[in-house]
């Protein structure tokens, strides 16, 4: 950034300054959220998680038992249809850009790509936490009903769990950002990014010597520890090590992709 | 103000732009001119840090176009108009963009307007429009942030006689108000009338560049002889550099008497010798780039 504020100080004859400065990460970030929902596909995919959400709570309701009418169950539940859906919409963030060619016109507004892909890293945050955050409401709102037709609708939960499932949240829509980065293809992505991991369990499980390692990298087994209260530190470094592998990794090799290819 | 120097880009052994230098002025509009495969588009992206240049440089306003924070506000860019996600509003491409150079997006419906994207246009998605429709969307995209430099390729394309002539007229004005335009062309008729400099590329190389006047002026002279090394040194002895083509003669920058007693005096047989004439800068761009089509186009 030496560069850009050498020139920020000292701007060449004829340019104005709103041109030097870089664009702030906030706007970029605004406008990449925008980018979310203004497309039919994303505007689409959002709508299919609002209504499976409000289905979810509906299963509970109509055929949970009485007792397991209770905020905790149906926040939990709820968070299902996005921790599945979501991801799609971060992949779709990326390769989106790349099958329907926007990169030109992104990547001439703002030439820093690495800001870019920063602004659909902060996005795919918000959007995990601000679907975490309507399910929540809608759950008290399910639970309200539910009292009223008389389930238990306690609503004490473990505080973990918030968190825990924030987490969650924030961690498959990362995925999500991750492999579309690396591969730059929706199908493609959105099939390697379901397939992958299911066969990596299925892999550990079946193959008596992969077995413990796959109690480290298998992120659809190290995960399930966060939907329960109070996770253990040895959980957490279980997560973080599967984390690393296919969240963190992706990401990284897919912000050199994007920096290092041509854009036509 | 755009300077490009010594650009070049190698695809594998083949070189897509080779040693390329141009600049474009403020208050001019630049043709760049060449067959499909030329190297144009490509010359176009590394300008705007799109394709990384295997040599050379290019600036825009002084300054390597990725250094420019945020570019849309000194350099509008229109590289490809069906570049737009189909799902899409022409309304929202505009509104992101204005969001982005952090404009306020109240200033779309009036920039839509001016290209002529009105009634239920705007409204309509990218996937719903026609190529022209595009163009016009492309062109307010890269003027939203009121630019002083327009860089774009193939404008024209799509348009229908109506929306050529309006495009030229549009160009033509922010020119006149200095602003500095780079607009290419496989077509010379569509530059011909608004471009006031030519930049003729073919396989990747700068065949000719100049005033449009002086282009058109100095068409130059037209030899065809039986030795064509000889020509060769006799034209390189008198300091001239001929342009040969794929017919076997040699479009030569100077008047056939020059020649002519040259050629005489040195003992080179003529088989032709002749003035390009006066639709010469049309003659001259085929000639130029006649046996480079496609050379270029398989990247």
């Amino acid at each position: 950034m030496t560069t850009t504020t050498a020139l920020a100080t000292a701007p060449p004859a004829g340019l104005p300054a709103g041109a030097v400065a870089p664009v702030p990460l906030t706007r970029l970030t605004l406008v990449e959220l925008r980018k979310l929902a203004d497309t039919r596909a994303g505007m689409w995919l959002l709508i299919v998680i609002g209504v499976a959400t409000a289905a979810t709570s509906a299963i509970v309701l109509g055929w949970a038992e009485a007792s397991g009418q209770t905020f905790g169950a149906l926040y939990g539940f709820g968070l299902l249809p996005s921790s599945v859906l979501l991801p799609v919409l971060g992949i779709l963030s990326v390769t989106s850009e790349w099958s329907q060619r926007t990169a030109l016109a992104t990547f001439t507004l703002v030439p820093a790509r690495g800001r870019v892909l920063a602004a659909k890293v902060s996005a795919g945050v918000l959007i995990a936490i601000g679907s975490a955050a309507a399910t929540a409401v809608w759950a008290a709102a399910a639970n309200l009903l539910a009292i009223a037709l008389g389930g238990d609708g306690t609503w004490t939960m473990d505080s973990s769990l918030i968190w825990q499932s924030l987490l969650l949240q924030v961690i498959f829509v990362l995925m999500g950002v991750g492999f579309g980065a690396l591969l730059l293809n929706t199908p493609l992505a959105i099939v390697i990014f379901f397939a992958l991991p299911t066969v990596w369990t299925i892999l550990g499980e079946t193959i008596s010597g992969l077995r413990d390692v796959a109690a480290w990298l298998d992120i659809n087994v190290t995960s399930q520890a966060l939907g329960q209260p109070d996770m253990a530190s040895g959980e957490w470094a279980r997560l973080g090590v599967s984390t690393a592998l296919w969240v963190l990794l992706p990401l990284l090799l897919g912000t050199v992709r994007v920096l290092r290819r041509e854009v036509s | 103000m755009i300077e490009v120097r010594n650009l070049t880009k190698t695809y594998g052994a083949q070189r897509a732009v080779d040693d390329v230098s141009f600049t474009c002025e403020p208050g001019t509009v630049t043709g760049f001119l060449g067959p499909n495969g030329a190297g144009k588009s490509t010359t176009m992206r590394m300008i705007c840090g799109l394709t990384p240049p295997t040599s050379g440089r290019a600036t825009v306003g002084g300054v390597p176009y990725q250094r420019l924070g945020s570019p849309g506000r000194h350099v509008g860019v229109l590289l490809d108009a069906s570049a737009q996600h189909a799902g899409r509003t022409g309304r929202e491409v505009l509104a992101l963009a204005a969001m982005t150079m952090g404009l306020d997006t109240a200033r779309v419906p009036e920039r839509l307007a001016r290209v002529g994207l009105t009634g239920a246009a705007p409204k309509r998605r990218v996937r719903a429009y026609s190529l022209g429709m595009r163009q016009r969307l492309g062109l307010a995209y890269a003027m939203i942030g009121d630019p002083a430099v327009l860089i774009l390729d193939e404008p024209a394309n799509g348009l229908d006689p109506e929306g050529i002539h309006w495009m030229r007229g549009l160009l033509r004005d922010f020119a006149d108000r200095g602003g500095t335009v780079l607009l290419s062309s496989h077509l010379l008729r569509e530059v011909e009338v608004i471009a006031d400099r030519l930049v003729v590329i073919g396989s990747g190389r700068i065949l000719t560049q100049g005033d449009k006047k002086d282009l058109l002026g100095a068409a130059g002279t037209l030899v065809r002889t039986t030795d064509p090394a000889a020509l060769a040194a006799l034209l390189q002895r008198m300091g001239i550099t001929g342009t040969p083509s794929v017919d076997g003669s040699v479009l030569v920058p100077s008047d056939p008497q020059t020649i002519g007693q040259a050629a005489a005096a040195a003992g080179v047989v003529l088989l032709e010798l002749r003035p390009a004439g006066a639709g010469g800068l049309e003659e001259m761009f085929l000639r130029l780039t006649a046996g480079s089509d496609f050379e270029g186009a398989a990247r």
